[in-house]
């Protein structure tokens, strides 16, 4: 990774993680909203591929954890956004970056983080967690995270690629 | 898949120290390493939080340059900064009218109870797919402001502090599942505890079977030694629901809490306890207090007849 691609993927995921506790969280959507972070790392790493994705997913999930009004054990959004941004990754070596493709990475991956996030918690016995909430959980956040994914996923899929056109910025 | 030996050392290495630090902060109480970093990121990552919430408030972004070579540009842009000024007061003043009145309410709590509190603004909330309930208010340990105190609006009860940085703190509200706190019906003075499960209305357990309970009655805080996490007499909301329970050692209730949740805006945290405990001083004096007990509450109930 360039410096310039660093820089790039911390202050993106610095503002996705700021706007969404101090505006999303805020709305009042019913169910769970979007999560702006999942839907930049998968952005970034479907562009840099696998061991920038999960390095990208884990230093993200860490500023998740460390977020101030974050609660539970730090770590567990680091866990859960590493893996994410490693099978983001694998999207880059197996298809030539469809939109579909994309939008069907942010439907899987997005139910496969609240299922991993919320394994984590049973493991760890966190009292929060329940059946009938995670699925819930589950379904709302991919439904709105399907329906910002169009209008944030191409800005940064965009931006990660000038980092790698042009050499200038490095 | 085509990994190369350097990704799956990378991946390994980060999924082993994530869950390094998820075992070490789970098992790790009050001021572990983890708990010192947390203390350390949320010094940092407070103030650009604040300056978030600062920035994206609505209002703000309202005025914007105006560029001119007229010769009466500079009259122009004097009036539209007036206009826009005015336009603002007049976008801003059911807001300030209505932060006036929260603080008004915040006010009238504190001087009944004899509590002393800091006022504080939500800046930040927890999303909903962590599950917990969660928010940052824009002071901190500078304020006064420390782990285990009370926070409350002009409603009733919200939560307590879990964790202070010296601008921001964070809240754990009253619905999350990890939410406890020692409660009793005003008036008749039953104990018990009330739950947060995640959702309203809250889960209230009393101690005494035979305690006599209807919907309608008003529950508030006990009060904690010293008065952390909890002072006496905080209004936490009305029974909604007493459910039944034959044979039970304790009876259950369902609560609705005074306090909005959803939507908090100011919040009055408790920096110094009252000295003498407020009783059912905050208690709103109703219209009409319903002196005979209606029938069809009661009926799942023992007689409400002292007990030998």
């Amino acid at each position: 990774m360039t410096f310039s691609r660093v820089l790039l993927s911390a202050m993106l995921v610095m503002s996705a993680a700021v706007l969404q506790v101090t505006v999303v969280n805020r709305l009042p959507l019913p169910g769970a909203g979007p999560d702006l972070v999942l839907l930049v790392v998968i952005g970034l790493a479907v562009v840099v591929g696998p061991t920038a994705g999960a390095s990208i997913g884990f230093g993200a999930g860490l500023l998740v954890d460390f977020m101030p009004p974050a609660a539970t054990e730090v770590g567990r959004w680091a866990l859960v956004f590493c893996v994410i941004g490693y099978l983001a990754g694998q999207i880059q070596v197996d298809a030539r970056r469809s939109a579909l493709m994309v939008l069907g990475a942010v439907a899987g991956l997005g139910a496969l983080a609240a299922l991993l996030f919320a394994g984590l918690g049973l493991l760890f016995g966190d009292p929060r967690i329940s059946g009938d909430l995670v699925v819930s959980t589950m379904v709302s956040s991919v439904l709105y995270d399907l329906l910002l994914a169009p209008f944030v996923i191409p800005g940064v899929m965009a931006l990660a690629r000038r980092t790698a056109l042009n050499p200038s910025l490095a | 898949m085509r990994d190369t030996r350097r990704t799956r050392i990378v991946l390994a290495v980060l999924l082993l120290t994530a869950f390094t630090f998820i075992t070490l902060d789970a098992r790790g109480g009050e001021g572990s390493i983890l708990d010192r970093l947390r203390e350390t990121a949320s010094s940092v990552l407070g103030p650009i939080e604040r300056a978030a919430a600062a920035v994206v408030n609505p209002v703000s972004d309202f005025i914007d340059g105006v560029t001119s070579i007229n010769a009466n540009a500079g009259r122009i842009d004097e009036l539209e900064a007036e206009n826009d000024e005015l336009r603002r007061q007049l976008l801003t003043a059911p807001l300030d009218q209505s932060r006036v009145d929260e603080l008004d309410s915040l006010l009238r709590v504190a001087s009944l109870g004899a509590y002393k509190i800091v006022p504080a603004q939500v800046i930040a909330v927890a999303a909903e797919n962590g599950y917990a309930r969660t928010v940052t208010v824009d002071a901190g340990t500078r304020d006064g402001i420390h782990r285990d105190q009370t926070v409350l609006n002009g409603d009733g009860l919200v939560g307590r502090v879990i964790a202070a940085g010296p601008g921001t703190a964070t809240i754990l509200l009253l619905t999350d599942p990890e939410f406890g706190v020692g409660s009793r019906l005003a008036g008749t003075g039953e104990t018990g505890f009330l739950q947060g499960n995640g959702r309203e209305p809250l889960a209230l357990e009393l101690y005494n079977p035979q305690a006599v309970v209807e919907a309608g009655n008003v529950v508030v805080t006990v009060g904690s030694p010293n008065g952390r996490p909890f002072v006496p007499g905080v209004p936490i909301g009305k029974v909604t629901d007493v459910l039944a329970t034959p044979g039970g050692l304790s009876r259950l209730a369902e609560v609705e809490p005074f306090a909005g949740l959803t939507s908090l805006d100011l919040v009055g945290i408790v920096i110094e306890p009252p000295r003498r405990n407020p009783r059912d001083a905050l208690v709103a004096p109703t219209p009409a207090p319903s002196v005979s007990p209606s029938p069809s509450t009661t009926s799942s109930s023992p007689s409400p007849s002292p007990s030998p």
